[in-house]
């Protein structure tokens, strides 16, 4: 195979397109959000459950059909979100973000650290076409997390 | 070396014996772009539904326009404006005698179909098209077949009728005759599918639109049937027809609308401003004749002149050699790829054209464009602008590989080692 799209197609982006993690409906779930890319007809539903404080993401899961980038995408960024807080979840589509879209020859083979796992999406930033199947999951956590509305100021028992 | 062309249900095609076939090697050298690499690899275009590439004698045109002739239409003595104001109106004449048109002022340019449609449907539409009223569409339509006659409805209070596909994309036509009524105003549908290369029998469904709604108006939309068939509009008994320029070789942007003078000269005019007028006071504007009435503000002259060029390349070709040549490949292209475990045609009528729409088991059509893409070959992946024809095959997209004057059996073998590319990749 072709050395540049095995930077697309990373064995674990195979592996996650075909068996996708958290492939499943949170009943109950603090946020359902649907995702849609109308360029290529991809959709599916994020769910989010965040803890009693509203601060952290305590379950994620997505529901949906798409190509193997968009299912492995949805299917690493819910293991990723899982106890982490909001804040974090924000950060990281910025980074994740950053790192699809960055000009091809700056990006090749760059992985950033703090992204960990995610990092195998690094390939698609030679890949412009398929920027939006990537970061579709990831605009539907943007949308639940403002949907989800400011997390509550923390309270103090002192 | 003969072919017979089978010209039943191609309206102004008969059945012809073609003594001298397309010369494809002789027709690619024309096409500049044809030499590009992609990825390393050379172009192997399967597009052309998209859009068509340029022959070389269609770019020449643009630019000799710029260079040697241009100036405004229509406005001024001086002899460049005559100049670009006489080639203007010959692309008329040759965009008119190409399908058939009574006379050239029955063809009026616009930015494309879908600027057609829309002329159509908001002004013979609101004038003529009322509360409890109904236009007919079919369940193959492009969005830009769909979405005008949706927005005329939910103004008019009219409704929108779909007379269903069958499982090989082809119209059932007792379907179209019952959901024709004298409440039908509208009945539009494409002459080919644009997703599928369903041929529409368009002679036929004209003549049950004449029978059982006789005060409806039919309009084709013509984007795909154009490029891949001799066409006469008066042998298809339509009432307005309607075609892109860029999908027949010649430049993007352009495009026509042809309908019947009586009704074009009934009609309201569209957009207001110059040239469109015959003469303005603050009181009262009077318009200008049918074409001019239609075409207000300057108009892409070099454009339009280049559509004249891309007219003269396909008549040169000969539509009924180009239809033979893409048939006898469409031919071809359906039996390997039907030789390809896993891959299923979506789009099956007997009467076809110029697309191989498919899906392959347990591969998103993406996925497989990009693998292709790296190969250099162009395909469409998504839903064509046709969602409610993806939805009627229960699919989010397919792989469409359409075909051109310039296609080769090699193009289609490309598609064929891709296609097992793609599905070693995914295995």
């Amino acid at each position: 195979m072709n050395s540049d799209l095995r930077d697309l197609y990373q064995d674990v982006i195979l592996d996650h397109g075909k068996r996708p993690r958290n492939n499943r409906v949170i009943e109950g779930a603090s946020v359902t959000q649907p995702a849609y890319n109308p360029l290529c007809g991809d959709k599916g539903t994020l769910y989010l459950s965040l803890d009693a404080g509203g601060h952290n993401i305590s379950d994620a899961s997505y529901v949906g059909q798409g190509c193997s980038i968009s299912t492995a995408s949805a299917s690493l960024m819910t293991e990723f979100l899982r106890g982490r807080s909001r804040e974090d979840a924000l950060h990281t589509f910025d980074l994740f973000h950053e790192m699809i879209t960055a000009p091809p020859d700056e990006a090749s083979h760059r992985a950033v650290p703090e992204l960990g796992k995610l990092s195998v999406f690094s390939g698609v930033a030679e890949f412009p076409a398929r920027v939006k199947c990537a970061t579709l999951a990831w605009h539907a956590l943007k949308a639940a997390l403002v949907e989800a509305g400011p997390a509550p100021a923390p309270v103090s028992t002192e | 070396m003969t072919t017979t062309v089978q010209g039943s249900n191609r309206p102004g095609t008969p059945t012809v014996e073609l003594s001298r076939p397309l010369n494809v090697a002789n027709v690619r050298a024309e096409f500049p772009i044809l030499t590009t690499h992609v990825h390393g690899k050379p172009l192997v275009y399967l597009d052309s539904a998209a859009s068509a590439q340029k022959p070389r004698v269609v770019i020449d045109a643009e630019r000799r326009v710029y260079e040697e002739m241009y100036a405004n239409v229509h406005r001024g003595v001086h002899d460049l404006s005559m100049r670009a104001s006489e080639a203007y109106e010959a692309a008329r004449g040759k965009v008119g005698r190409l399908i058939g048109a009574s006379s050239p002022k029955e063809i009026i340019f616009l930015r494309g179909t879908t600027e057609a449609i829309n002329l159509v449907a908001q002004t013979w539409g609101r004038t003529n098209v009322g509360d409890g009223d109904e236009v007919l569409i079919t369940g193959l339509e492009h969005h830009a077949n769909i979405v005008p006659w949706q927005m005329l409805c939910a103004e008019k209070k009219s409704v929108l009728r779909v007379a269903p596909i069958d499982d090989r994309g082809v119209v059932d036509l007792d379907a179209f005759a019952g959901l024709l009524s004298e409440r039908t105003k509208v009945a539009a549908f494409a002459h080919v599918s644009n997703a599928l290369g369903t041929i529409n029998d368009v002679i036929r469904m004209t003549a049950l639109v004449r029978e059982l709604a006789p005060q409806a108006v039919v309009l084709v939309d013509g984007a795909q049937g154009v490029p891949h068939m001799p066409v006469d509009v008066k042998a298809l008994g339509c009432d307005f027809y309607c075609f892109s320029a860029h999908k027949m070789y010649g430049p993007s942007g352009m495009g026509a609308l042809w309908g019947r003078k009586p009704i074009l000269d009934a009609m309201p005019p569209w957009q207001g401003g110059g040239d469109m007028i015959l003469s303005v006071t603050f009181e009262k504007t009077v318009y200008n004749e049918t074409p001019f009435k239609f075409e207000a503000g300057t108009p892409d002259i070099a454009g339009t002149i280049a559509f004249g060029a891309a007219v003269d390349y396909l008549t040169g070709l000969g539509l009924d050699r180009v239809a033979a040549a893409e048939h006898a490949l469409l031919a071809y292209g359906t039996e390997v790829l039907s030789a390809i475990p896993g891959l299923r045609l979506i789009g099956t009528a007997p009467d076809k054209t110029s697309v191989l729409s498919f899906v392959l088991e347990g591969i998103h059509p993406h996925d497989a464009g990009s693998i292709l893409d790296y190969e250099g070959i162009a395909v469409r992946t998504g839903h064509h602008c046709a969602q409610p024809v993806m939805d009627r095959f229960g699919l989010p997209a397919t792989i469409r590989a359409s075909l051109g004057v310039y296609n080769t059996r090699e193009d289609i073998d490309a598609l064929v080692r891709g296609i097992h590319k793609v599905q070693e990749m995914f295995a």
